[in-house]
């Protein structure tokens, strides 16, 4: 167990390219913190420094206090666990999460790797494959064995490599809690890289975002959502994503290419000074004016517009609304939605209404939107003009709290 | 079987196929087999098969008059070729191992050099050698003829263990490392036994490439100091000077066959086992 520090990370290949730039990030003793990023953000490179697979260029990397930059990845005690899960093919499961006691001769007696192993194939459900060869067992298995020889290793630190990415999805999100619930159980400092977005929302008690090898924002899930930092988080977090629509801001209207929208002072004020803003407009800020009782409508404002299509999902049900986009901003959409992996901009807006509804493509229907959670953007530079830097904290302070009670509950129930 | 089913047609089409590889592939060494059994009157009866079977050239070339001949050279043989294998096999698995985990300049010039020494013609090569080993001292001795083996076997052995280790992935070894192994550690025990079926298979050529060569063994030996099998098989002498000794020549061909066919036999399953399956997802 320990805590890890990364102060002002760098790496660069040999062309001089930064793949990570100043990444510094603290993460406790025990918690979970998921490194999250579009292809090519530098997440995995970060994962593999800390490892010890990857030369750091310049900055400090600190285990449990203790600088290991120049240390080889055997000294580190970290476990990793690989996207491909790297079993080794010719030893049975049981050697192959006996594996790295095996490597430290004379440190475990044969009874104690014995009774670890044993223990480690209990609580992944392994027991019975342990004479097995990995190519024999199914890929959650695999995972699992993978999983196993890590644990038996009671390492500082576990390293997740996007470890669910190969598995299908009902699997993945079986996997999911496994690692969550082991994670807490034993309470072992990790990271977690991954491209899926509930992956990251569901398993870590703060994310760091990153794109093209730079930190964005690192908070609790709840914070990157509510309390976006900039335009890239605000819209790699979340699906489907946020919707960005131009607009200015006079008095405390916000013009929108979709109608009017009355904003409150605070937000108005934020935004009043610019050109031309971004309002950034979560699907499910939306529904149906006539789902929304009295007293909830006016919190927010009541527009019409002309659906192109929906998306019926069974639990829930998209809308969309197409839309003039504001030039001035195009550019900017367009580079946001490059940097998200996604090919191009669309000026549709996504809209979440009931699975129930009976509204189609074509109808023109009476949409309401929440007002209050509305956040505006500076297209130029990207910043989120209406964050609200103290509530973003608490939600990151209770996150931390959660995990701590957790732990607490966890120890309880191992003593006991 | 992914491909399904052959149709009958297809499965008589390769029958037949099969049948003519295998006929135009062992006929030859059925013929030298049968003809090692034949008595000295039965080798110019145009027969196929001995009209009586003896063991009389067996027995010329491990204990009668060319005993001395033979069972010199076999040894030499031996010796020279595991040990040319041997060399050739270290040397190939450091080489191909380099040449596939690491980025280094000279990479390809490595590579096309081997490529390049294996083509160039064995022969053109022999009259220069002869001087430079005379002059050195090389000639006639077994490290004369380990030399030269080793610039045949060690190109071909690079290209297959570097084509091979290429296909051992990546991250075991990485993943060996973090479990706390050292570099030597990660390539002992997560590298080398995966790459083991490609090692035999390599060891294996080289071993044939060695064993079967026969222009290096005539010009660079004289004597029975160094002399390998197939260049001693020329100097085979019949009873009088009007006999030609085929039947001793087919026996000690037949002999010096086995060990090939036995190797292949005992390493078959190394060669063709897919150990790497499951390392990665299938």
């Amino acid at each position: 167990m320990a805590s890890i520090s990364i102060r002002n990370l760098v790496k660069e290949y040999g062309d001089g390219y930064p793949a990570v730039n100043d990444v510094s990030l603290e993460i406790e003793d025990g918690e979970f913190v998921i490194l999250v990023g579009p292809s090519g953000s530098g997440k995995s490179t970060v994962l593999r420094m800390i490892a010890g697979l990857e030369d750091i260029t310049s900055g400090e990397l600190l285990i449990d206090g203790e600088r290991v930059n120049e240390k080889p990845p055997r000294e580190r005690n970290v476990a990793m666990v690989f996207q491909n899960y790297a079993l080794y093919p010719h030893l049975s499961v049981y050697e192959n999460i006996a594996f790295p006691m095996r490597l430290h001769k004379g440190q475990f007696s044969k009874e104690e790797v014995d009774q670890k192993v044993r223990k480690a194939a209990e609580t992944l459900e392994l027991t019975e494959h342990l004479d097995r060869k990995p190519a024999n067992l199914s890929g959650g298995q695999r995972q699992r064995v993978a999983m196993g020889r890590a644990i038996v290793r009671e390492a500082a630190a576990f390293l997740f490599d996007e470890p669910l990415s190969n598995l299908d999805a009902k699997l993945r999100g079986q996997m999911r809690t496994e690692i969550s619930q082991l994670q807490r159980r034993l309470n072992t400092t990790s990271v977690y890289v991954t491209h899926d977005q509930t992956e990251a929302m569901t398993l870590g008690d703060r994310v760091a975002v990153l794109k093209k090898g730079e930190l964005q924002q690192v908070a609790s899930p709840r914070e990157l959502y509510e309390q976006p930092l900039n335009l890239f988080v605000a819209g790699f977090i979340g699906a489907p994503s946020m919707n960005f629509l131009p607009g200015s801001v006079e008095g405390t209207t916000l013009k929108t290419p979709i109608g009017e929208i009355e904003l409150n002072e605070k937000q108005a004020e934020a935004g009043r000074d610019k050109e031309v803003v971004l309002a950034g407009i979560r699907p499910e800020f939306f529904d149906e004016a006539s789902q929304v009782d009295a007293s909830q409508r006016a919190k927010g404002q009541v527009f019409t517009a002309e659906l192109s299509h929906t998306e019926w999902l069974g639990n829930e049900q998209y809308a969309y609304v197409n839309y003039e986009n504001d030039p001035r901003v195009t550019d900017v959409l367009q580079s946001l939605a490059e940097d998200m992996d996604a090919d191009e901009l669309r000026t549709q807006l996504v809209v979440a209404v009931d699975a129930m509804s009976t509204i189609r493509g074509g109808d023109t229907a009476e949409l309401w939107v929440n007002t209050r959670r509305i956040h505006l953007f500076d297209p130029a530079t990207g910043e989120n003009l209406t964050r609200d830097a103290e509530a973003g904290a608490r939600l990151t302070e209770m996150a931390r709290e959660d995990r701590q009670r957790e732990a607490e509950r966890a120890g309880a129930k191992l003593s006991s | 079987m992914a491909a399904g089913k052959l149709t009958s047609k297809q499965r008589v089409a390769w029958t037949f196929l099969t049948i003519g590889v295998l006929l135009y592939a062992l006929f030859p060494v059925a013929s030298i087999f049968v003809t090692s059994f034949k008595t000295q009157a039965d080798l110019g009866s145009n027969q196929f098969w001995p009209t009586t079977w003896t063991w009389d050239n067996y027995e010329m070339i491990f204990v009668g008059g060319a005993q001395e001949l033979f069972l010199t050279a076999l040894r030499n043989s031996i010796g020279i070729t595991l040990i040319a294998t041997a060399v050739a096999v270290v040397l190939s698995t450091l080489c191909a191992y380099a040449i596939a985990r690491l980025n280094f300049p000279g990479k390809r010039i490595i590579l096309g050099t081997a490529l390049a020494v294996s083509i160039f013609p064995v022969i053109s090569v022999v009259t220069p050698l002869f001087n430079l080993w005379r002059t050195i001292g090389l000639y006639d001795t077994w490290l004369g003829l380990i030399i030269p083996y080793l610039s045949l076997t060690l190109p071909i052995s690079i290209w297959t263990l570097s084509a091979f280790f290429r296909q051992i992935p990546w991250e075991l070894e990485q993943a060996a490392l973090v479990d706390g192994a050292t570099q030597w550690q990660a390539f002992r025990k997560a590298i080398v036994p995966l790459a083991a079926p490609g090692v035999f298979t390599t060891a294996i050529i080289a071993f044939f490439i060695a064993w079967n060569d026969f222009v290096y063994g005539i010009s660079l030996t004289s004597t029975e100091a160094a002399r390998p099998v197939p260049a001693a098989l020329a100097f085979f002498t019949g009873a009088s000077q009007f006999e030609e000794p085929t039947g001793a020549i087919s026996a000690a061909a037949i002999v010096v066959t086995i060990p090939v066919v036995v190797l292949v036999l005992l390493f078959q399953r190394q060669i063709v086992s897919g150990l790497t399956q499951g390392a990665v997802k299938g």
